[in-house]
């Protein structure tokens, strides 16, 4: 009987119990309540704008496309740190975790530093025809950085423990390097790339500081959802601000639901090939 | 992949792979993290050391220096204090809705920070839940430091609990056990047996929690109401001074959070090193 030798459980969980209640369940009530004063029928009514459809599409539809980027790179990556060592390896790997170390206000004002017409790259890229700052190219751009370590860092563990004796056998079997990586690695990486998908997706979707400054704001083609979110508060006009608020509270809702059941899966298929 | 290995040969393809695999992902790391990490301190630096030290030598930017130390001071702590008593009872007991729990402790990390923020307006603010009693008792939460605290500790909440609970998960509690069976006092057995066992992954969560909390900005940003040199924490007046175009003022205080961040990393590196010799030992 643990229970008995090991004392404050009481203790522990009441505290923890209230905290979490006071600090995350009270508030969430709070925006329930909002929500369902304006009822279902009124929030979809609210959000009908062109303005404000505009903005979920973009902070949407950036998000998923930001996090399949982050998906490609941050494979890439990841294999080139766990299996190849060379120069800078440890810094680099170090360096992943800049975009969570970074205030997301720096990181925008950084990014739009770099990309603005008379910026580092901006300078380069603009007489190309390829303008980013101030663009939904610069929303893309400020989501794949905020979301990237996710991929790494969920990554890197699953591949670092990843058997290479089947790699081996399927090389002794005469399969070319590439073959062996799509049809015998691959496969095995599927669930833990979904996660990490799920997450970087998560990130980009509520980004608000390192997007708004290079996103330049133009309503109808650079506007994110967390902005108007801003600007109806700024208004006082709570119960758009509300129901905007209740559309990305459920879908965050729901991916934190997907990332839970695939790792669970994720367990589930190391315990099998164990 | 095999190339390294010993007993066979690299094909030219295979090496010409790594190779490419190697240089792109430097190249990308490069580009996308290190160039804006050096585009902070360069654009600080752009008028000379003198104009970087009179940006941050001012009033406002103090306060927002001191209004970050002091959130972050207050916030740390308690949230150390949930953590350890959530790892505590995940991990050394049974209980009906324990999934759930760690579900609620996850969630801050998928709400969007300025859903955060929206979320506490909603329930302080003017027309919120208490804002009618609030203001009939000359109390104000939104537009004031308790807001920023608040919106703070919710997104900072998880990053201590997680730290511990697969650590404390992992060791067990067998002793725990013994302590107790010997003779020690609750206490005694979390100081002498528990903590010892737990505190570099507690140093860990301070340290990530501690970043955050000082870098906090969309959650912050909507309960603040931007009153220089009262509510404004230093992401704050970095974005106060980006929008009145005065470049080299953001940038100074965005160079400090900045190595804010460095320092981050760095403690984080050695941590895991140090953890990771000690674990192949």
């Amino acid at each position: 009987m643990r229970r008995r030798v090991l004392p404050g459980f009481g203790l522990s969980l009441g505290f923890a119990v209230t905290y979490l209640g006071l600090i995350v369940l009270l508030p969430l009530a709070a925006l329930a309540w909002k929500a369902s004063d304006v009822g279902f029928a009124g929030i979809l009514k609210l959000l009908a704008s062109p303005r404000t459809l505009a903005a979920l599409k973009l902070s949407f539809g950036g998000a998923l496309l930001a996090a399949g980027i982050n998906v490609v790179v941050g494979l890439m990556v990841t294999w080139a740190l766990v299996r190849y060592r060379f120069p800078g390896r440890r810094i680099l790997d170090a360096l992943i975790d800049l975009p969570f170390a970074l205030p997301t206000a720096v990181a925008g004002i950084a990014l739009t530093a770099i990309y603005a017409p008379n910026g580092w790259f901006g300078r380069w890229l603009v007489p190309l025809g390829i303008q980013v700052a101030y663009t939904p190219l610069g929303v893309l751009l400020a989501m794949v950085f905020v979301g990237f370590p996710f991929v790494v860092r969920t990554l890197q563990p699953v591949l670092q423990s990843l058997e290479q004796d089947v790699e081996d056998a399927a090389e002794s079997l005469g399969a070319t390097g590439l073959q062996t990586f799509l049809r015998v690695v691959l496969p095995t990486l599927v669930p833990t790339l979904l996660t990490g998908f799920a997450l970087a997706l998560a990130r980009a979707v509520g980004e608000y500081g390192s997007v708004i400054f290079i996103a330049g704001n133009i309503p109808l083609r650079s506007e994110i959802a967390p902005l108007l979110i801003v600007q109806r508060l700024d208004e006082f006009d709570y119960a758009t601000a509300a129901a905007l608020g209740v559309v990305m509270l459920a879908f965050s809702l729901v991916l934190l639901v997907l990332v839970s059941a695939l790792q669970r899966w994720t367990r589930r298929w190391a315990e099998q090939s164990a | 992949m095999t190339a390294g290995r010993p007993g066979r040969p690299a094909s030219v393809a295979r090496r010409l792979g790594r190779a490419s695999i190697i240089v792109a992902s430097i190249l990308f790391l490069c580009l996308f993290l290190v160039v804006p990490l050096a585009s902070v301190f360069v654009e600080a630096f752009r008028q000379g050391a003198h104009a970087f030290v009179e940006s941050i030598d001012q009033p406002e930017a103090m306060a927002a220096i001191r209004l970050t130390l002091l959130v972050a001071a207050i916030t740390v702590p308690l949230n150390v204090v949930f953590g350890i008593a959530a790892a505590w009872a995940m991990t050394r007991f049974q209980f009906r809705g324990k999934a759930l729990l760690g579900a609620l402790i996850d969630l801050p990390l998928s709400v969007s920070p300025v859903v955060t923020g929206l979320l506490y307006v909603l329930m302080f603010g003017a027309q919120g839940w208490f804002g009618p009693w609030l203001a009939a008792h000359g109390i104000k939460i939104i537009f004031a430091v308790p807001g920023l605290v608040l919106a703070t500790i919710f997104i900072t909440l998880p990053f201590v609990a997680r730290e511990l609970i697969p650590l404390m998960q992992s060791q067990g509690s067998e002793e725990e056990e013994v302590a107790r069976v010997l003779g020690a006092s609750g206490l005694q057995t979390f100081f002498r047996v528990t903590l010892p066992n737990i505190r570099w992954a507690l140093l860990y969560g301070v340290l990530l929690c501690n970043a955050r909390a000082m870098g906090e900005f969309g959650a912050v940003s909507v309960v603040s109401g931007h009153i220089r040199g009262l509510t404004t924490t230093m992401p704050l007046e970095v974005e106060m001074r980006y929008n009145e175009y005065n470049y080299v003022g953001a940038f100074a205080i965005a160079s400090l959070l900045a190595l804010l961040a460095l320092l981050t990393l760095a403690v984080k590196s050695a941590l895991e090193w140090r953890y990771q010799a000690a674990e192949n030992h």
